[in-house]
């Protein structure tokens, strides 16, 4: 272990810890934009610079490992002032359209220029103009809004092992774009949205549905594979409007195409909605006391004539737990017969 | 699975085989990226050059149904090169004499001939798997999805065995499950042969007990499985089908025998949440809620109890199934009394002792993995440690037998089916989707590049796939992923229903059909559809 003091307090932490992961393991905040404790550190934002003891510049905590005896002092009015011109001039180029943005509230940006009460821009000058040029039905792009943190290109690369995406061009013409600003060759899974720290990135589907006021967030299950990710559904007025993971769940906060985005089935309006009972050759809408009278009836009659084993239950691996064993236990006490399975073997 | 996903990245070798890892199951397809990151070496066995090649060490690339062939002659090798646990073997096992003379036949040499493995590619394999300390063993359909899946499975079983890798963390025999609770359907007894918990319906003193907890007279005979209730409605056998959230029409296989064993029924109902392929077919549906609408648990591909909760009203005059059920049954003259739905999972907890410990308090936040039988009992992240519940486990030989249709003149080309990234199972949830629908919109069938051009088929050709149960009309997508003579077909686009082709030949143990390899011709000049 490594003794070192930041802001005066002793902090012990193994060897090879960032300075930064040691300052927020003690519960010392540090402001940053590029930082993500899954990926690599990249030293981009500069905004979690520190003063250490016996260097005479600031340095960046995220890539600074901590050494024995290093005195670290996270805030100081010199610090603050240079954090707050680098907030300015990321703000230079921004749009600063907050009141319309879909990212409003839960922005990492516009939380920091909150805080450093940044309300006029004294660097105004040229600005980013992109053409958009999307055609994926998932991700929408607001190039103008990237600030070049780079964690789309690292959890792309890093944790996707996909690569679809990288930082072309130098200085002002830097942006992130496929390769030779080609096609997306691109798996969706939404992994680049989903660490985005402002609007660069957004979901398609999100648009213009609702952001922090009246949603409610339910922890549940992904209804598709096997993996049991733990999901976020954003609702709104009984509307799935957004699914989102945290990051202190099984699957680390990581999606797929189908967990992030596949999830307009649930108010599709081809839901059934009402019991249907077949008349004629056509299926009829019917009351739910007619339909489980005409069921409990029809399969009693079977059930007198045929005997118990000539009705089958087909269960469901969509279903839960508990709908699963109240399947089975109906159809081997209440209609007498073994003849229950599912589709695990299809 | 015996082990656990978050122990996945902790491997040093990961032998995949048979499962399309990235596309099925993509945040444990993550897992395995991570793994490689910190070092570890996959070994691929894939008919198919799945995206998990461009991360392996070893990519066998095997004739589809020829798994048992590939797995003993890895093991031979791992006899040949004393790679084998004796220790272990000793200890905690049974029957190697045997199972190891059943190996002598399976050279490398020979392997490679039926395989088509070069012979190098297995010898390295088997080299790396049984030289590792952490290795693992993940598969899915593609093992089990044959008429001889059993046989795969025994295999794969044997290789964890001899090389003593089982019991440990980051170890193990890992089937990665298809659907978010087919784990928890047969834990909950959805099965005809076994009630919850594995405990089977012939066995005097088991059903004794669930007939004090039901209170109800219980069948001693076993039941009929989903594949053999279908052949039982066309014989007349089954009269009434009851099926809550299933799509046999576009899952099971041969589906012009499915949709004609369904119509032949006296009575069907179907209770779903969309109007599917079979719902059409039912003289009853009831309208259910989906995941969104309820309360309960799910039960992942490593045993954990997850917590589901409700977010919506269902719409309309949509029920939860449990509702339904308990409603039906009542009308039936059995009366299930449950206040709250946290009572079923107590009531399964009295019944099967592994899920004892777990209550909805207890997973609000992290699920819990059986074994977990007591309230202060912390889950089990992987099985057999300190030993196997039977005593000692047994290797059980296997032989290569051939699958059941083979090419011939006639239909010259192996069709294999599965899933795709943007897609799921049968496309009753995905399909309604428009984002998934824009860049996944329709049936293709992967052909490769050496096959297209002696058919004279281009990229996106309109081409027929014929066998000997049906055709299908889709678009050729001309790709290196399929060996020569194999073509792929997802199975979830019901205009062009890739089971209309395949083979409902069962595996004569655990009656699972042979969806993974079946013989087809591809025919071009039909037009489009």
């Amino acid at each position: 272990m490594i003794d070192l003091s930041i802001n005066g307090l002793p902090v012990s932490v193994p060897e090879g810890t960032t300075i930064l992961d040691a300052a927020r393991f003690a519960d010392i905040p540090i402001p940053t934009l590029c930082h993500h404790p899954k990926l690599t550190p990249y030293g981009g934002c500069r905004l979690c610079i520190v003063d250490v003891k016996g260097i005479n510049r600031p340095v960046t905590s995220c890539t600074t490992p901590v050494a024995a005896g290093m005195e670290v002092t996270t805030t100081s009015p010199t610090i603050e002032k240079l954090r707050k011109t680098i907030l300015e001039l990321i703000l230079s180029d921004h749009p600063n359209d907050c009141m319309v943005c879909e990212k409003a509230g839960d922005c990492t940006l516009q939380e920091l220029a909150y805080f450093y009460g940044i309300r006029e821009n004294r660097l105004d000058g040229e600005r980013r103009v992109y053409a958009k040029k999307d055609d994926n039905p998932f991700i929408e792009r607001n190039m103008e809004k990237c600030i070049l943190c780079g964690k789309c290109v690292r959890i792309c690369d890093e944790v996707q092992g996909v690569g679809a995406i990288d930082i072309a061009y130098r200085g002002f013409n830097a942006k992130v774009c496929p390769p030779f600003e080609k096609n997306l060759d691109c798996e969706f899974c939404g992994q680049c949205v989903s660490v985005c720290p402002t609007g660069a990135l957004t979901g398609k589907a999100w648009g213009q549905r609702g952001r922090q006021k009246d949603i409610k967030e339910i922890e549940t299950i992904c209804p598709y594979c096997g993996c049991g990710c733990s999901i976020t559904l954003h609702v709104r007025r009984n509307e799935v409007i957004r699914v989102s993971s945290r990051e202190d769940t099984l699957n680390e906060g990581w999606l797929c195409p189908k967990g992030r985005f596949g999830y307009s089935f649930i108010n599709n309006a081809a839901r059934l909605k009402t019991p249907l009972i077949r008349e004629e050759g056509q299926l009829k809408e019917a009351t739910w006391d007619e339909a489980l009278d005409f069921i409990a009836d029809r399969l009693g009659k079977v059930k007198a004539k045929y005997g118990a084993d000539s009705i089958a239950g087909l269960s469901s691996a969509r279903c839960t737990n508990e709908e699963n064993y109240l399947f089975q236990k109906f159809m081997r006490a209440a209609v007498g017969t073994n003849n229950v399975d599912h589709c695990a073997r299809l | 699975m015996t082990n656990s996903i978050p122990e996945i990245e902790n491997n040093d070798v990961l032998f995949v085989i048979g499962s399309n890892t990235t596309e099925t199951h993509p945040i444990i397809g993550l897992r395995m990226k991570k793994a490689v990151r910190k070092g570890a070496k996959i070994i691929v066995a894939d008919p198919r050059k799945i995206n998990l090649v461009r991360f392996s060490t070893v990519w066998m690339q095997h004739k589809p149904g020829t798994d048992v062939a590939l797995l003993n002659g890895m093991m031979h090798v791992l006899l040949q090169e004393q790679l084998v646990d004796k220790g272990f073997v000793k200890e905690w096992t049974e029957g190697f004499d045997t199972f190891r003379k059943s190996l002598a036949d399976y050279s490398p040499e020979k392997v490679e001939k039926i395989t088509g493995v070069p012979k190098k590619d297995i010898v390295s394999a088997a080299l790396l798997y049984g030289k590792a300390k952490r290795p693992a063993i993940y598969y899915t359909m593609g093992i089990t999805q044959h008429a001889h899946g059993t046989q795969n499975v025994f295999a794969i079983a044997n290789l964890a065995l001899m090389t003593g890798n089982l019991g440990r963390e980051s170890t193990g025999v890992n089937p990665l499950r298809g659907q978010n609770n087919v784990q928890g359907a047969t834990d909950m007894g959805c099965i005809p042969n076994q009630y919850p918990g594995y405990q089977r319906v012939d066995l005097p003193s088991i059903r004794a007990k669930f007939e004090t907890a039901w209170d109800a007279k219980l069948s001693d005979k076993p039941g009929l499985t989903a594949t053999e209730m279908m052949n039982a409605a066309m014989e007349d056998k089954v009269k009434a089908l009851y099926i809550m959230g299933e799509n046999p029409v576009m899952s099971d296989p041969d589906t012009h025998h499915t949709v004609k064993a369904l119509k032949n029924l006296e009575f069907l109902v179907v209770q779903d949440i969309f109007m599917t392929e079979t719902a059409q077919l039912a003289d009853v549906v009831l309208p259910s809620a989906c995941f969104a609408e309820k309360d309960g648990t799910f039960t992942n591909t490593e045993r954990r109890v997850q917590r589901v909760k409700k977010a919506l009203n269902p719409p309309g005059k949509a029920r939860e199934d449990s509702t339904i059920i308990l409603e039906l049954s009542r009308r039936m003259g059995y009366d299930m009394k449950y206040n709250l739905i946290e009572e079923v999972l107590r009531e399964i907890g009295g019944l099967w002792p592994a899920v004892a410990g777990i209550t909805y308090g207890r997973i609000e936040k992290w699920g819990l993995q059986w074994p977990c039988p007591t309230l202060d009992h912390p889950g089990t992240p992987y099985l057999f440690k300190g030993g196997f519940p039977r005593g000692k486990a047994s290797f059980t030989p296997v032989s290569y037998e051939p699958s059941k249709e083979l090419p011939d003149k006639e239909y010259p080309f192996i069709l294999t089916t599965g899933r795709q990234l943007f897609q799921y199972h049968t496309g009753s949830m995905t399909r309604k989707v428009k984002e998934l629908n824009i860049v996944a919109p329709e049936a293709y069938v992967e052909i490769n590049p050496a096959d297209a051009e002696r058919l004279k088929v281009a990229d996106g050709d309109t081409v027929r796939v014929t066998s000997r149960r049906g055709s299908i009309d889709l678009k050729a997508l001309v790709s290196e992923r399929p060996s020569e003579g194999l073509v792929f077909i997802p199975f979830h686009y019901r205009e062009a229903a890739a089971n209309i082709l395949t083979n409902p030949q069962l595996d004569p143990v655990c009656k699972i059909p042979e969806l993974k390899v079946c013989a087809v011709k591809i025919e071009t000049g039909h037009g489009g559809q």
